[in-house]
């Protein structure tokens, strides 16, 4: 981009930045809680979430991104490792093989009989990593001059 | 039956990396917990030694899934007992690093690439499922990826694009070799595969895939024609670093190869281990090749990592009792003799700040302890009798006389003179001689480094005057990799 001392307006990609966001977020949201029965899972939510974020980093700068989510990134890639690990880790609890999980039937007060697997929290690890390493990546690659 | 402890030798690593992620700015933290993980799995490690050895083979099916459909850790004596030594090796290489790798490099997350390098190599020992020992073989070069630029010097820079650009090539020929295999076979349970391609009999596809597995294993064990990537890229990163890629990285790949032309591979012995025993020997021959013609100690070390990996695999190609015992010995004393070497070559270096045999001689006068180490390490490389190099190297020479096979077993022989005097070429002119030492390192700065090596050293003597004792278990490793049925019995339990 051309250097021309003027600040670029870019009211209108802001504007559908701040509505296109929570969109893009809660479409992951689903792919994540969805990867049991359909297509979706800690994967693509994640990639997705970071591409959320990577649209604020567009339509915004990363200063500002920085002050709105101040994250460690490289931590939450770590968090999302341990909560995998210690997802298969349970599994000594009840004197079964490692990574073996289990899932029934809950009765959940406002959405009614849901089914809960325990593979979920495992997902959630994934989730965490991919948003702490997509997101490392593409800051340290950002920054550097 | 519940087996998780099978699995503690790689979660525990792992859990590590993780929390040295989160400690990355405190330094104390990160020592001392490696350390104390690092212990701790020496810990297990022995008691998994001893657990295999009164109850024989264990298996723990992941997630609670029946053998082949779900992934399988396997732990017979041989994985075990290489998992043990990768432990031992890392606990040394990790004190050695408290003392080289100061607190700016130590912050960007040092300790944790060497402990998923643990989890890799630990991983990879122990699996029985084709994929998931491709996996681990990723998760071991990632982190030695990391290792090797850790620093970030202009050499290391450049062999590390070296490095990546052939093992990435050579994983996905390992990726290509699995989907064949998978093909044919439709299974990938190293158990299962053996039963599978047991029944299809000799089949011309089954020998082109086995000889795809030789490449892609050679590849990252550095065996005759695909060792060109090793002199560069082990000679770029600091000597704590290539300690543990020497010891370890390079015994995966012939781990690898030695699972799989004993368990899985063994319908046309005739073609594939007369192949692997001729590529052994020219391993072997271009090695030593290597070994006398450099000045460079560190290079002179790493060529003699060829010669090593040459020596095992003829003794996996003769497929005889004693062959296969001599490789189990021979495996174990490589690995703790290559990382006790690179150990000493970094002492050295440390001392004189080059590694050019030129520039320095007459270190003994004032490091004597230096010397003698160095010396007694150099003759067990050799395999004089009784040094640890010894047992292994004649139990595969006999095998070899066993086959017939007596060209190639006179070229094993043989290259231990070479070794030898490869070796000896550093004791002479860079410990004998008038003393010529470019800077100097304060005595009392030198002590602690001598500590790893002295243990690492200590493990040689024992391993090699405590045979008798050692026996037994080595046998057990043999028994598994001779008969294959014991491990698909362990495994599949029909």
């Amino acid at each position: 981009m051309k250097k021309t001392g003027l600040k670029t307006n870019d009211l209108i990609l802001q504007t559908i930045t701040k509505i296109v966001l929570f969109i893009v977020i809660i479409f992951s949201f689903h792919l994540f809680f969805a990867g049991h029965n359909a297509p979706g899972g800690g994967f693509i939510g994640g990639l997705i979430t970071s591409g959320a974020i990577v649209l604020l980093l567009i339509a915004f700068d990363v200063k500002t991104v920085k002050s709105i989510l101040p994250i460690n990134y490289v931590k939450v890639a770590a968090f999302g490792l341990l909560i995998a690990i210690l997802s298969g880790i349970g599994s000594f609890l009840f004197g079964v093989p490692f990574l073996s999980h289990t899932h029934g039937h809950v009765h959940i007060p406002l959405l009614g009989d849901t089914h809960l697997a325990t593979a979920v929290i495992f997902d959630l690890g994934v989730y965490f990593v991919v948003v702490g390493v997509t997101m490392t990546i593409i800051q340290t690659i950002g920054e550097t001059e | 039956m519940n087996n998780n402890i099978i699995i503690l030798p790689i979660i525990i690593p792992m859990i590590t990396a993780v929390l040295l992620i989160f400690f990355n700015k405190q330094e104390k933290v990160q020592k001392y917990l490696s350390a104390v993980s690092s212990v701790i799995n020496i810990g297990i490690s022995v008691f998994l030694v001893h657990y295999v050895h009164t109850n024989g083979i264990i298996s723990l099916e992941v997630g609670d899934w029946k053998a082949p459909f779900g992934i399988v850790l396997v732990a017979d004596m041989y994985a075990i007992l290489l998992v043990l030594t990768a432990n031992i090796i890392v606990f040394a290489c990790l004190l050695f690093s408290y003392k080289i790798v100061d607190y700016h490099r130590s912050k960007f997350f040092y300790y944790s690439g060497v402990m998923f390098l643990l989890t890799g190599v630990s991983g990879a020992f122990l699996t029985g499922d084709l994929f998931n020992l491709f996996v681990f073989y990723e998760v071991m070069l990632m982190s030695s990826y990391f290792l090797i630029v850790h620093g970030n010097s202009k050499p290391q820079l450049r062999e590390t694009i070296k490095y990546i650009l052939v093992n990435v090539i050579s994983s996905a020929l390992f990726v290509i070799s699995v989907a064949f295999l998978y093909a044919v076979t439709g299974t990938l349970n190293m158990a299962d595969l053996s039963l599978r391609v047991a029944e299809l009999g000799s089949s011309g596809i089954i020998a082109a895939i086995s000889i795809m597995y030789l490449i892609v294993f050679g590849l990252k064990g550095a065996i005759f024609p695909l060792f060109f990537w090793m002199p560069g890229s082990y000679q770029a990163p600091p000597a704590a670093v290539t300690a543990l890629f020497g010891a370890l990285l390079t015994k995966v790949g012939v781990y690898s190869i030695t699972r799989v032309f004993t368990l899985i591979f063994l319908q046309d012995i005739a073609f594939t281990h007369t192949f692997i025993a001729w590529l052994a020997v020219l391993t072997i021959i271009f090695g030593v090749i290597g070994a006398i013609s450099f000045s460079d100690i560190k290079q002179i070390v790493i060529y003699n990592i060829l010669t090593g990996v040459g020596v095992i695999l003829f003794g996996v190609s003769t497929m005889t009792k004693s062959g296969l015992e001599g490789s189990v010995y021979y495996m174990i004393h490589d690995m703790i003799i290559k990382g006790l070497l690179f150990l000493l070559v970094g002492i050295v270096f440390s001392i004189t700040g080059t590694t050019n045999l030129e520039k320095f001689s007459g270190l003994i006068k004032k490091y004597p302890t230096l010397g003698w180490m160095f010396f007694i390490a150099a003759l067990a490389l050799a395999g004089i009798p009784p040094l640890s190099g010894f047992i292994g190297k004649l139990k595969i020479v006999q095998g070899g006389f066993e086959q017939g096979e007596f060209v190639l077993a006179f070229a094993v022989l043989l290259s231990s003179l070479l070794v030898l005097y490869s070796v000896m070429k550093i004791f002479i002119n860079g410990f004998w001689g008038e003393e010529k030492i470019p800077q100097v390192l304060e005595t009392s700065q030198v002590k602690s480094l001598y500590v790893p090596a002295a243990f690492l050293l200590a493990l040689s003597l024992f391993y090699g005057l405590g045979t008798e004792f050692i026996s037994s278990y080595i046998k057990q490793a043999e028994q598994v990799l001779l008969s294959p049925d014991l491990y698909i019995e362990a495994v599949l339990k029909e």
